[in-house]
């Protein structure tokens, strides 16, 4: 939190991934994926529906077995963990479509996000809040009645409460208006410059990914097959070569 | 004007009554999904905790009020991690285990306490409503019956456990990437809904009579009353008694009570064909 420019690249990855098989009973989904995420590294994962993007974050989150290969977090290996044991171990999980506790008010969302991180609530919402300042005239309004946007905003906001080690962001501008995806970047800009977080995000907006990531993997078929630059990514007849559908 | 005190007190004392014997399968039908067909029986049990306690010379209020719910709650807490905890979202699976627990249930306390019916005296005496008399026992039923509501309200809405608890029920997958157990929470759920239903058990015992089959005679009116609730635990259940135990009641005094309970379920037909959804289904939504 010092407002420098980026950590230096680390030694050993915050997240490792080897060979990660996994899917939906017997229907394979991911064929042996590996990347690597550093220290306050901000990684994107480019590919189309049915590639198996969010499968890829449900695994990692242990939410769907992992069939074989290893995941490791600072070294330690996590593949057999419950969810429960990853987000305690420091994974942060901002899945897709957002799951806001629909009944529990924006600030007992934020409250269930402080449950790990064990810094004092109070201190800690108040923290957050300065980033996403939208949030701060709805915190008793039940979480089900914000708009898609806004609901994307609690979703980061209580994943980071419980200060993750690393965020798993699952194509958070789906669905959202455009001026909150332009928020949405920017909050993620100010808070990686101002604190190093550590992403891996998954997406098909290519505006979105290319802003935010600092390398691109193109998730295809269940495989990384390759890995673009950000400048790349912006430019669409490229990325289409890399992540068509053959 | 004295008969309107005593049928006014005696209404209110049902609704309690219906509460105290509804909430603790609400707890656990209203949170978790699970159909607890020894929720009678666990009740029987927290009777049968008080005889005993009786028996042995332990405090009367002790017996009544304190540990039937714990030891109930304890019980609850040894069936959810023997049998429910492997059942959770198989709806059948858990009926056809909680018939089997309650029928074993039966079958144990008869072998161990024969199939007699027992009593437990009761603690206080009566006082005059004009010129009729009243039990003041009802007040301690009605008392015990506060108490829960405000206790369950108050943990629900202003404990971080209660907040970790909705969370979980709303959203369990999510609220296991926050670092919530939900197995835990379930568990803990679990042994609360047993406690309540120790607890009516218990307080109930020195006006029903203890025997083995007694579960059976509360666990229609209870079901009956969590539907009638609907998906706001607490104050559905309140609702939902409150308006069940006045119609049993008032037409239990100007009839019979065998007229007062049909009067009761005509009443919860017409109210679940009304309000599929029971009444915190479309009122007080946001209500616990």
């Amino acid at each position: 939190m010092n407002g420098t420019a980026s950590p230096p690249p680390p030694s050993v990855p915050l997240l490792s991934v080897e060979g990660l098989h996994s899917g939906y009973g017997r229907i394979p989904i991911l064929g042996g994926v590996s990347l690597a995420v550093g220290e306050g590294e901000f990684v994107g994962i480019l590919g189309h529906n049915g590639m198996g993007k969010s499968t890829l974050l449900r695994t990692l989150m242990g939410y769907l077995p992992a069939t074989a290969g290893s995941v490791s977090l600072s070294g330690r290996a996590i593949a057999g963990l419950s969810p429960t044991a990853r987000a305690r171990a420091g994974m942060g999980y901002v899945p897709q479509g957002r799951e806001i506790f629909p009944g529990l008010s924006v600030h007992e969302n934020l409250r269930m996000g402080c449950l790990l991180g064990g810094a004092p609530e109070a201190g800690r919402i108040e923290e957050i809040l300065g980033l996403f300042p939208r949030l701060k005239a709805y915190l008793d309004r039940p979480g089900g009645a914000l708009s898609g946007g806004e609901q994307q905003l609690l979703a980061l906001a209580r994943c980071l409460c419980g200060a993750p080690r690393i965020v798993l962001l699952d194509e958070p501008t789906e669905g959202i208006q455009p001026s909150i995806i332009e928020e949405i970047i920017e909050t993620l800009q100010l808070i990686g410059r101002e604190r190093g977080l550590t992403v891996l995000l998954v997406e098909q907006n290519l505006n979105f990914i290319a802003s935010l990531s600092r390398r691109i993997l193109i998730l295809k078929k269940g495989a990384i097959t390759g890995e673009v630059p950000p400048e790349v990514a912006r430019d669409r007849a490229m990325i289409d070569e890399f992540v068509g559908m053959d | 004007m004295d008969l309107t005190g005593l049928v006014a007190f005696n209404v209110v004392t049902g609704i309690a009554t219906l509460f105290l014997i509804t909430i603790g399968l609400g707890v656990i039908y209203g949170m978790m999904r699970i159909i607890n067909l020894a929720h009678g029986e666990f009740m029987m049990l927290g009777a049968y905790t008080a005889v005993t306690a009786v028996d042995h010379g332990v405090n009367i209020w002790v017996a009544l009020l304190v540990l039937p719910p714990l030891v109930v709650g304890l019980i609850g807490l040894a069936v959810e991690r023997t049998v429910i905890r492997f059942l959770y979202g198989r709806m059948m699976d858990t009926m056809l285990a909680t018939w089997g627990i309650s029928l074993g249930l039966i079958g144990l306390v008869t072998t161990l306490f024969g199939n007699v019916v027992k009593a437990v005296p009761t603690p206080v005496g009566s006082f005059e409503i004009g010129r009729y008399g009243a039990s003041l026992f009802n007040l301690v039923l009605i008392g015990t019956a506060l108490v829960a509501i405000v206790a369950l309200l108050g943990l629900l809405r202003f404990t971080k456990f209660g907040l970790v608890l909705r969370a979980t029920m709303q959203n369990a997958r999510m609220a296991a990437a926050l670092g919530v157990s939900p197995g835990t929470i379930y568990m803990a759920t679990f042994a609360l809904g047993s406690a309540l239903a120790g607890l009516a058990g218990g307080v109930l015992a020195p006006i029903s009579g203890v025997s083995p089959d007694m579960g059976a005679a509360y666990i229609a009116r209870a079901f009956i009353t969590v539907l009638g609730g609907g998906p706001a635990i607490v104050t559905g259940t309140g609702l939902a008694s409150g308006l069940f135990g006045f119609i049993d009641e008032l037409v239990s005094f100007q009839t019979s009570p065998v007229i007062g309970d049909v009067a009761l379920l005509c009443a919860a037909v017409l109210l679940i064909r009304v309000l599929p959804q029971g009444i915190t289904g479309r009122f007080l939504r946001r209500s616990l």
